[in-house]
């Protein structure tokens, strides 16, 4: 593998000098171009979202700059200093998630904040990397396929932040962590045995969990069950953007054109229900570009992965871009109407903080993981 | 370290690879789960969702409630909801503003004002609700609308109900009006019960009843078309009127007030003494209130408030005048009462007053002087001299503590915004508001209503009519009786009375209401100018308060003193004296003299009130 790798490099010698410069920056060019073209697009409509606010566009670009500064920090911290520090992050992240539920600040009803006096942040952002790095790490010391022990053990490293965030309440960000832990697992070779009893498992602990949801998360999920019964309420959000989603049909209305959204339909379509604003728009053709894009940033995100020399970076690898995938698929599922209101942003697109810059620095491990292979081989 | 198993990287890598293959599988697949639910809402059923978003918007829109009626003491309407088209846009439907509202001033006359007006509502609103251009159109102009209307997208013609005030400025201080809601009088109300209502009221009992007059927001559930017209009204719940309200005035009697007072400046006040009823009120010059309503324009908002008579001032409640001599008739009852004067004894005036070790010469009116004068006389012909007397006698404080039994220095807690309090100063009063001792000579001007003291016309009308009444003080009040919803009876008000007077003898009220007749009914007499051809006996007082202080030596000149400057004249009366069911305080700006300024128009009021009433 790597001697066509320096087969490459003869054969395609005017193009070393560039890549020599990336692989300094430790940068993986196509992901960075996904990412690019993905974060320009999002640029685009919220724009059109925002009802054409210059404010929000510069907040947001603020935010990107600082997004892709952290990718690129985080790209230059070789892999193995990654999992030295696993269980340090980890344990400091459960040590924060304790201190919120005990001390936090409460926005919008739910305690997830940790005020540290000069600034506030979420300690959920943190274990979105800390949960699959640890699980990673854990089951790259052992022999794969785990054993039961150890599948037993990488449960409750999952489950005990889940639970933690659960309690906040935060459902969106607990399921995207339980699902970056658990593909760990399933990418390790877990044996489909384990894997159908573990989904047996949940699907008989489904109602425990029901009974100890929520009043608003139980109503979400009715909601989601049955939006016409509440069109005021709750239901209001997913009625308005499944007709701000139809209306938009093959080509879409055009940008800034969108009727649905510019006459204040459909809330919040700045961050969680942007993916509307972008189909009542852009259309059918324009989901299509859209997902291709998403789909090419999983594949190659995939590709590194699979190229990693390491278990541990691999694992991590495919859990990270894997997660990408769910938290994609989440809220335009959830848009449109075919998963309940869990409150999850579009990545790269969504206006919005602290999980854009976690997303980046996990693309930043990413890039990381494929650009000091080399290295590492050496 | 001893490991059961040892690590096979092929063999890792190669599980790894078929997993990950696996995963992109599940990915594609689900990519296309969610392209078939795209597939579903934007192609299968674009159609039903592009109605929802264009053509039919099902939306919940406020039904105002009917503002509740306001009625005189006989039923007449005071103010009423009169149907008026007015031209409205919702600014979300308009794609070029200024364009349409230049075409639209093509078929409709639409000034700046009416612009600037919409533009800063426009501003407050969301793009949705619909905003008022112009009001009140005319036949004429809602045809040649109709007949276009298919050119404006958007745009409607509402009929909505306008409050009207039929009487317009006769009954402007009393009612009030209703005016376009603000944004800091919306953050006072309930939101949700003011989301249809566009009019709040902003003066007098618009102001007062508010809450009374509002009655409750009604929904109804729509189907509008892409062009904002309703399809169907889905379901309904109605909103609840609010309540009428019947007023003690009389509407007849107001208007024979204001015509007594005529073109004079000033405020006529009549009371029933035996309820605290007030029949009249009136304050001249006067307003108009419907522009008001509609959003008045900003040049004649101007002129009104740059005239120099200062028509929107309420004098009746905000007036503070020095009361001068009608205060006479309660200080000599708190010297009877406070056996610092009697009926037998008598004062020798000689023009003038002076207190012991100070030749400051304290003037009469009369400047040669009204001799032996008793209560009775000084009451009359209101001699200065026997209550620079009386007053020195009774020292500020006691002076003080019995006008306030008359509520003179306090609101009156009329049910009307805005009332002031007036001043009845005290030495406690003058230490604590302007840190200074009480000096005796202030005494002396206190005694015949000057210096500091300052009342409103509906105080010394609310004061007259304790006087008549004996000492029974009721709450003036201008709100009778309210009715809730529309067919309901009205409710009476209950009164609030006070408790009586404390009376030392009946007698030095009786005295001092004769002294009060003869003021009116002898040949000497102050206001003998209104005592002919009447069956009954009034009982009055005049005062003049002076605008301009004279310095000593000097004379007041009427002719030559500057009309604005000329002192105010005063009238207080009640009728019959015997068994008072009228009592009346007129203040006339730089009247001059009381006796011939003021009491005519208290006459005026009262022969209406009697005619009237022998109808």
């Amino acid at each position: 593998m790597i001697k066509a790798k320096n087969n490459d490099y003869t054969q395609w010698g005017e193009r070393r000098q560039s890549r020599m410069f990336t692989r300094g920056l430790h940068l993986d060019i196509p992901l960075l171009l996904g990412i690019i073209i993905l974060s320009a697009v999002g640029l685009a409509i919220l724009y059109s979202a925002s009802g054409q606010s210059e404010a929000i566009i510069m907040r947001q670009l603020m935010r990107l700059g600082l997004a892709f500064a952290v990718m690129i920090v985080v790209a230059q911290i070789p892999p193995h200093h990654i999992q030295l520090w696993a269980p340090w992050a980890f344990g400091l992240g459960l040590g924060l998630l304790a201190a919120v539920l005990l001390i936090g600040d409460e926005g919008k009803g739910a305690q997830r904040w940790l005020d540290l006096g000069f600034f506030r942040f979420q300690p959920s952002e943190i274990m979105k990397l800390a949960v699959p790095v640890m699980v990673a790490w854990y089951l790259a010391d052992n022999p794969t396929p785990p054993s039961l022990k150890n599948i037993f053990i990488a449960c409750l490293l999952i489950i005990v932040p889940v639970l933690l965030i659960a309690k906040q309440p935060d459902l969106g960000t607990s399921i995207l962590i339980a699902s970056s832990g658990f593909f760990v697992l399933l990418l390790s070779g877990v044996r489909w045995k384990h894997v159908c009893i573990f989904m047996a498992l949940i699907a008989t602990s489904a109602p425990l969990l029901w009974f100890n949801l929520h009043a608003y998360q139980k109503a979400r999920v009715m909601t989601f069950l049955n939006p016409e019964n509440d069109p005021l309420g709750a239901g209001y959000h997913i009625i308005q953007s499944k007709i701000a989603i139809g209306s938009g049909g093959l080509y879409g209305k055009g940008w800034l054109n969108g009727s649905q959204s510019h006459l204040e339909f459909l809330p919040e379509r700045t961050t969680d229900f942007i993916f509307s604003v972008f189909s009542e728009e852009f259309g059918f053709i324009g989901i299509i570009c859209l997902l291709a894009l998403y789909l090419f940033i999983v594949i190659r995100g995939l590709y590194i992965a699979t190229q990693a020399q390491g278990t541990f970076t691999r694992l991590l690898g495919g859990s990270l871009i894997l997660t990408f995938f769910v938290y994609t698929f989440v809220n335009i599922g959830m848009v449109s109407g075919l998963l309940p209101v869990v409150g999850l942003p579009l990545p790269l697109i969504s206006y919005g903080g602290t999980s854009m810059v976690t997303m980046m620095a996990g693309f930043g491990v990413l890039m990381s993981i494929h650009t000091h292979r080399r290295l590492l081989s050496n | 370290m001893v490991r059961q198993r040892i690590k096979d990287h092929i063999r890792e890598s190669r599980t790894f690879n078929e997993r990950a293959a696996i995963a992109l599988a599940i990915v594609i697949i689900m990519i296309f789960v969610i392209l078939a639910r795209l597939v579903y809402l934007q192609i299968i059923s674009h159609e039903h969702f592009t109605t929802l978003a264009e053509d039919n918007r099902v939306s919940i829109v406020p039904i105002p409630p009917t503002r509740g009626l306001i009625y005189d003491r006989n039923g007449a309407i005071l103010a009423q909801n009169v149907p008026a088209f007015s031209l409205e846009i919702v600014p979300e439907r308009v794609t070029d503003m200024d364009q349409t509202i230049q075409a639209l001033s093509e078929i409709i006359e639409i000034s700046d004002d009416h612009i600037k007006r919409f533009k800063k509502q426009q501003r407050q609103k969301s793009a949705f609700r619909s905003i008022p251009l112009r009001t009140h159109l005319n036949e004429v102009e809602v045809a040649r609308f109709a007949a276009s209307r298919h050119l404006f997208p958007g745009v409607e013609i509402e009929a909505r109900l306008v409050r009207d005030y039929p009487y317009s400025h006769l009954t402007a201080h009393v009612v009030g009006y209703v005016g376009r809601i603000n944004v800091n009088e919306l953050k006072k109300v309930d939101a949700s019960n003011y989301s249809a209502t566009h009019h709040i009221g902003k003066l007098g009992i618009e102001k007062f009843y508010e809450d009374q007059l509002h009655g409750t927001v009604g929904f109804k559930n729509i189907e509008t078309n892409v062009m904002g017209r309703t399809i169907r009204t889905l379901e309904q719940s109605l909103p609840v009127p609010g309540d009428d309200l019947y007023l003690t005035i009389d509407i007849e009697l107001q208007q024979a007030a204001s015509k007594a007072l005529g073109d004079h400046r000033g405020a006529a006040i009549a009371i029933d003494p035996r309820n605290g009823d007030v029949l009249a009120m009136v304050s001249q010059p006067s307003y108009d209130p419907n522009p008001f309503v509609v959003g008045i324009d900003a040049k004649s908002y101007r002129a009104l408030q740059n005239d120099i008579d200062n028509p929107l001032f309420d004098r009746a409640l905000r007036g503070q005048y020095p009361p001068g001599s009608t205060i006479k008739p309660l200080v000599g009852l708190a010297g009877l009462e406070n056996g610092k004067a009697s009926i037998n004894e008598s004062v020798f005036c000689p023009g003038w007053f002076s207190l012991k070790g100070d030749d400051h010469r304290y003037r009469d009116w009369k400047k040669e002087g009204h001799g032996v004068t008793s209560l009775e006389k000084a009451i009359v012909q209101s001699c200065d001299v026997y209550f620079y007397d009386l007053s020195l006698k009774l020292g500020i404080d006691a002076m003080s503590d019995y006008l306030a039994q008359f509520g003179l220095g306090q609101k009156t807690n009329i049910d009307l915004p805005g009332e002031l309090a007036g001043i009845l100063p005290s030495s406690h009063w003058k230490r604590q508001k302007k840190g200074l001792p009480w000096y005796t000579g202030e005494t002396l001007i206190s005694g015949i209503g000057q210096g500091y003291n300052l009342t409103t016309p509906l105080q010394l009308a609310s004061a007259t009519a304790t006087l008549a009444s004996r000492g029974l003080h009721s709450q003036p009040r201008i709100v009778k009786a309210i009715a809730s919803g529309r067919n309901n009876e009205p409710q009476p008000v209950p009164l609030v009375q006070q408790e009586r007077h404390h009376i030392a003898s009946d007698e030095n009220w009786e005295y001092t209401v004769n002294a009060m007749v003869k003021a009116v009914h002898s040949p000497r007499g102050t206001a003998r100018a209104i005592s002919h051809n009447i069956p009954f006996k009034i009982a009055g007082k005049t005062g003049t308060a002076q605008v301009f202080g004279i310095k000593q030596d000097e004379e007041y000149v009427k002719e030559d003193v500057a009309e604005r400057l000329r002192d105010h004249a005063l009238f207080i009366a009640f009728a019959p004296a015997d068994k008072p069911e009228i009592a009346i305080a007129v203040v006339v700006e730089n009247g001059g003299s009381g006796g011939t300024v003021a009491a005519p128009v208290a006459r005026k009021i009262i022969d209406h009130f009697f005619m009237s009433k022998s109808k």
